[in-house]
């Protein structure tokens, strides 16, 4: 094609490049080491025998697999991709762990903040109960009449009851 | 002159050649898995593998042999993405992670800082009926544990 240049496959490989070259969108003349870093690792027949095998929209996609492929094989030529996949599984490890024990302490926290004893304040539903819980704090001794304590710890259960505890079995 | 292995390894028998005895890729494509070499070929080349093996050391080529074919079977499988579709999806399992230990980790300096604020209050309402018994206490004229012995006599004549 008179005023096209080739591209970057057809440049290193040295051929024409023709207007329906299997490369030519995804390696254009202007990023030549792309194609160079694909070819060495997985060879120029090969690519374009992958691209043949896919539909056009998914060719794009491929590419830029490859090409992240061959960049990680040239950075580790004994492991390639799967030393990358090894280290992020060793994360995830790692985190999954961390996540645990945050999950754990949570836990603990929850339980230290839910009260096992209400406080006199949480007693205090409505405000014009203060004069009452005001007597009934001065009057304790009132409970200490009965023959058993039974009636304070019922009561004492029942005060448990109003804030979901279910303790009165 | 060079002997040819007796078995040719699963390489050359694919490749329909001899093999000889210092093949570079017969220790790592025995005759006994075919499908390995096969798959290795589709996606990286008999001739990129010798080449790529060829510039390692030897006590290195095993794990690379290794290497290559797990990602051409991963690329055989997934002829898109290949094993980069595992990096994603490991990236992507990493933010979900770090996201939730981030998010526990507020929620737990919540908690601390509610039980702080809950402790402050229950300090001020222990002050102020303190403060109120004093009061009584004033007012009647009687310290608090003379008016615990006369409380004693009213409920036990």
């Amino acid at each position: 094609m008179a005023g096209t240049s080739p591209c970057a496959s057809c440049k290193l490989l040295r051929r024409r490049c023709t207007k329906d070259c299997i490369f030519a969108p995804y390696f254009p003349s202007d990023d030549p080491h792309k194609f160079v870093i694909v070819h060495k690792v997985f060879g120029a027949s090969n690519v374009s025998k992958m691209l043949q095998e896919l539909p056009a929209h998914q060719r794009a996609d491929a590419v830029s697999s490859l090409v992240y492929e061959a960049n990680a094989r040239m950075r580790d030529p004994v492991y390639g991709c799967v030393g990358a996949i090894s280290y992020l599984q060793n994360q995830v490890s790692e985190l999954q762990m961390q996540l645990a024990v945050v999950q754990a302490e949570i836990l603990c926290t929850q339980m230290q903040h839910e009260p096992m004893v209400p406080t006199p304040q949480q007693i205090m539903d409505d405000p014009d109960d203060q004069k009452s819980y005001f007597l009934q704090n001065n009057n304790l001794g009132q409970y200490l009449s009965f023959p058993s304590s039974s009636n304070v710890i019922h009561d004492s259960l029942q005060r448990e009851n109003i804030f979901g505890h279910d303790m009165v079995s | 002159m060079i002997s040819n292995n007796p078995t040719r390894c699963a390489a050359c028998r694919f490749l329909r050649r001899r093999c000889p005895q210092d093949c570079v890729l017969a220790p790592y494509f025995p005759s006994s898995n075919p499908e390995r070499f096969a798959c290795v070929h589709k996606i990286f080349g008999a001739g990129n593998i010798t080449k790529m093996l060829e510039q390692l050391p030897v006590h290195l080529r095993e794990a690379a042999a290794d290497s290559m074919f797990y990602e051409a079977s991963l690329r055989v499988e997934d002829p898109v993405y290949g094993c980069v579709r595992i990096i994603s999806q490991l990236q992507h399992h990493i933010l979900e992670a770090q996201s939730e230990i981030l998010k526990t980790n507020g929620q737990i300096a919540s908690y601390i800082a509610q039980q702080q604020l809950q402790q402050q209050q229950q300090n001020v309402v222990d002050g102020a009926s303190y403060q109120q018994d004093m009061q009584i206490s004033e007012y009647l004229g009687v310290g608090s544990d003379v008016q615990t012995l006369a409380n004693d006599s009213y409920f036990h004549p």
